[in-house]
């Protein structure tokens, strides 16, 4: 509240005296004939008329693997490997900065994995295989990657998707929808996005979908009793997981990230129980990501990563200082918009499809 | 955003200041670290080193030894490069000859093409013009009820139809001419820059609707992949600026510094929070000097002009100055205010901000702002005049009126007051011509900044006389310890009034 009454207070006194300086700037005669600003008398525009479109239809796909859907591009590496064993060692180090540099590892982690490689006495033939060796050590320190959940009778799972805005979130509960379910999980979804524009009705479709149900708040609602709501609910339907979707949050808006610790907090209550708290992460952020994988776990307690949006041309290597400094393990990817466009983070095929082309 | 890398700068500046003589080393040194600063803020490599390149062709060995203040001299080209690679000038926007002025908006997916589309459309609303927005994105679940939701708020024709986004494209823009809009904006389905068939579809698009602009929308918080990005969209295109979004992130931006340089196109609109009234024409110049630490009242005064009322303002600034000011006043003053965007975020433009307070604006939730609203309209006529007369009955009863605590009431009262002290002591004395170094005292003895809030001020509206300040304007004193405000505007929410 005090900061509200500093900001009103300032802003205030900041807008009657930039009112000040203007009006000192002009001349008296323009004072006298000022008007009002032409968006007051605002139209009223008619609304448009037409359909909603249909749904998109699902895109055929088989089960994708990583290394295909990502290395469709130039490898990063590729200028490493061209070097081969002719170049001095400096140059082959310098080549490898680049093409991690380029891959978002930042420069902090970059600095520290080629110090470790430089200290281990490997040549220039060496780097890449070592590298490539020790990116996948830097996985394997959080081992564990499964998705948590409580087989306890009576226990609501609840997987409580989080992130900053447009990163994916809704795309990806879609999408674990259908994977789940096919593994026999009864699920129910709960549209706790209840602030975007249409946020519900994007998840509605991937209940439609997926074949699963969804709860639904008002628009506008408290976005912990929609999720408190679809525990009751999955209780009486005997769901045993419900996922849960989040309105994009930036990290650094407090009381936006302190309503997301009161969803967690209400979603863990019995019958509920968060087993998983899935931060979502879009794979062309740079080193903001690791900003936004630290805050959000300090304010919700972060069990995993989703990497999204690999599918593309950048390569994600953010996760890669998230790992090592964080201890978060990445568990899923997406790799397209399309209902079966999502796979279990497995390290070795990701350093493969960054390191191998 | 912006806050590591001008920090840093901050930094280096420092340490080269107290120089008298820069050797080639510490020139070496210095530029290593401008380096490493650039590419946390994750400006693109090659961007990167062309920026390191073109600061060491500035820093000459021949400038550097004939200046006497050597560290000026690389901190000045610094900040000249800063600016070049920000883009230089401003796009001066134009329209078609023959309405409607269509803009497509492209970009990856989830980087703020429809939340962009539709404050476009309020933004060209409020400059008069009549604009109507057409739903292309076809493809992601519910993005065309986004679109409608949002077009509503801002209450702007949304068109759209199911089927092929190309056709559904051409028809806006003949939907828009036979309405008479002299602007349409087409919002487009994200796509990868490397998905040869939506890139066709976009190109097809654009052949078909023959846009006036194209502008890319770009994440800020985007990596090392802006740049391949940028150039994709550029080739397939032909862009003509760049739209920026979630500048209210904390990230550190470097997507803005490598756009225009792969794309040679400028940064056009700065996308500042969830609000539709979050946008902001992009001024490169401005941007680099809030790189280096200046704050942004230039901005603030602008868009105070442009989307107060200025007949209200007025009044309210003449009562001001009468030492007549009310609580009616100050409500209404409330609602001319948040027209300009959400209070948090116009209080991370002034310049002298201290942290603590940045943070705070952090915090700063416009739901709050009704309940303040509530309790004054809860109070008679006579009370909002003479707040004094409030007793503890009338608290009592204002709380309930108003749904607050009598906590709250007391609260807004005793603010109200401060306010009151402090607009009395400024009103005149500002006319007089005292005004900015008076108020920014004021500011400071109220703890909301430090001894160069006060400078920083003071210097800022003193020094309007009607044009931007260039590069060589005032600078924050040399070692000046407090950073000044930044560019970010804190967000409230698009969709419909709800506390959030
Ligand atoms: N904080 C913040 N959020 C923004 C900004 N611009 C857009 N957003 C949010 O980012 C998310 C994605 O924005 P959209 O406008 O839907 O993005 P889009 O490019 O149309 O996304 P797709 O159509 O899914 O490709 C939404 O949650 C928006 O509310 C901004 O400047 N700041
Ligand atoms: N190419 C690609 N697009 C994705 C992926 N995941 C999500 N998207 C798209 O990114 C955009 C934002 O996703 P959405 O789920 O709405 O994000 P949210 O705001 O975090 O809920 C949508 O257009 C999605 O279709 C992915 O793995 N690859
Ligand atoms: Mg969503
Ligand atoms: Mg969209």
């Amino acid at each position: 509240m005090i900061a509200l009454w500093i900001a009103i207070g300032v802003v205030v006194v900041l807008a009657l005296s930039a009112t000040i300086v203007v009006r000192r700037r002009r001349p008296p005669a323009e004072l006298a004939t000022r008007t009002a600003a032409p968006s007051t008398a605002a139209p009223r525009a008619e609304s448009g008329e037409s359909e909603a479109p249909p749904a998109a239809a699902p895109r055929p796909a088989a089960p994708p693997a990583l290394r295909e859907r990502m290395g469709r591009t130039r490898g990063l590496f590729a200028p490493l490997r061209a070097l081969g064993g002719r170049a001095d060692t400096a140059a082959a180090f310098e080549a490898a900065e680049e093409a991690l540099l380029r891959a978002d590892v930042g420069v902090e982690t970059t600095n520290e994995l080629l110090n470790e490689l430089r200290a281990s006495g490997v040549g220039a033939d060496g780097v890449l295989d070592a590298l490539a060796d020790q990116l996948v050590a830097v996985f394997a320190e959080n081992a564990d990657r499964t998705l948590r959940f409580d087989d306890e009778p009576g226990v609501v799972n609840v997987w409580l998707f989080v992130g900053v805005n447009g990163v994916g979130k809704t795309t990806s509960i879609g999408k674990v929808a259908l994977a789940r379910r096919v593994e026999g999980r009864s699920i129910l979804l709960a549209a706790g996005d209840t602030f975007r524009a249409a946020a519900a009705d994007q998840l509605a479709l991937w209940a439609e979908r997926a074949g699963t149900e969804m709860v639904r708040g008002a628009e506008g609602g408290d976005p912990s009793s929609v999720v408190f709501d679809a525990v009751q609910r999955a209780r009486a339907r005997g769901n045993d997981l419900v996922l849960a979707d989040t309105a994009g949050r930036l990290h650094t808006k407090v009381n936006l990230v302190e309503e997301l610790a009161k969803i967690r907090r209400v979603a863990d209550r019995e019958p509920g129980r968060v087993t998983e708290v899935l931060l979502v992460l879009d794979a062309t952020t740079g080193q903001n990501a690791v900003v936004q994988a630290r805050q959000f776990t300090e304010a919700v307690g972060v069990t995993g990563v989703v990497l999204t949006k690999l599918d593309g041309t950048a390569k994600g290597g953010v996760v890669i200082p998230i790992e090592r400094q964080l201890g978060l393990p990445v568990k899923l990817v997406g790799v397209g918009e399309g209902p079966d466009d999502m796979i279990a983070f497995d390290p070795e095929s990701f350093v493969d499809a960054l390191v191998g082309l | 955003m912006f806050d590591a890398l001008s920090e840093r700068l901050e930094n280096v500046a420092g340490r080269l200041r107290s120089r008298g003589r820069i050797s080639p080393a510490d020139l070496d040194e210095a530029l290593g670290e401008i380096r490493t600063a650039l590419l946390e803020a994750d400006v693109e490599l090659g961007v990167t080193r062309h920026f390191v390149d073109a600061v060491r062709e500035r820093c000459s060995g021949e400038v550097l030894s004939k200046s006497l203040t050597p560290g000026q001299q690389v901190i000045k080209a610094v900040h000249e490069q800063l600016i070049e690679a920000l883009g230089g000038e401003a796009l001066r926007l134009t329209y078609a000859s023959r309405p409607p002025t269509v803009v497509l908006l492209a970009g990856l997916q989830g980087s703020g093409k429809t939340t962009a589309a539709a404050k476009l459309a309020q933004w060209w609303k409020q400059q008069g013009r009549n604009p109507m927005l057409v739903g292309a994105d076809l493809q992601r679940p519910a993005a065309v009820e986004q679109l409608r939701v949002l077009g509503a708020s801002a209450q702007v024709t949304v068109f759209s139809q199911p089927g092929d986004p190309v056709k559904t494209a051409v028809a806006g823009v003949d939907e828009a001419r036979r309405l008479g809009r002299d602007i349409c904006i087409i919002d487009t389905a994200g796509r990868l820059s490397i998905d040869e068939a939506l890139m066709d579809e976009v190109c097809r698009i654009s052949k078909r609707t023959e846009p006036h602009y194209t502008f890319l929308v770009i994440d800020a918080m985007t990596g090392q992949d802006a740049v391949a990005t940028a150039k994709a969209f550029h080739d397939a295109l032909a862009l003509d600026g760049v739209i920026l979004s979630k500048l209210d992130s904390d990230a550190r931006g470097g997507a803005a510094l490598s756009v225009k340089e792969v794309v040679g196109r400028p940064i056009v609109f700065a996308s500042t929070g969830e609000k539709l009234g979050d946008l902001d024409l992009f001024h490169p110049d401005r941007m680099a000097d809030r790189i280096l630490g200046m704050g942004d009242m230039l901005t603030l005064i602008e868009q105070a002009e442009q989307k107060m009322d200025q007949d209200v303002v007025a009044r309210s600034a003449d009562r001001l100055m009468s030492g007549r000011f009310t609580l009616d006043d100050f409500l209404e003053q409330l609602h001319q205010v948040q027209k300009m965007g959400s209070l948090g975020g116009i209080l991370r433009m002034m310049p002298g901000m201290s942290k603590e307070i940045r943070q705070a604006a952090d915090s700063i939730d416009d739901g709050q702002v009704s309940r303040v609203e509530a309790i004054v309209r809860s109070m008679t006529p006579k009370e909002r005049a003479e707040p004094s007369v409030v007793d503890g009955s009338r608290r009592v009863r204002i709380a309930r009126g108003s749904g607050t605590s009598t906590q709250d009431v007391n609260q807004l009262l005793k603010q109200f007051k401060e306010m009151q002290k402090m607009m009395r002591g400024m009103g005149p004395a500002a006319l007089a011509g005292a005004g900015g170094g008076r108020l920014s005292r004021m500011a400071a003895a109220r703890g909301l900044g430090g001894a160069s809030a006060e400078d920083s001020l003071a210097e800022m509206l003193g020094s309007r006389p009607g044009a931007a300040p260039r590069p060589e304007a005032p600078r924050p004193a040399p070692g000046s310890k407090g950073r000044v405000g930044r560019n970010k505007k804190k967000g409230g929410r698009v969709t419909p009034p709800k506390g959030r």
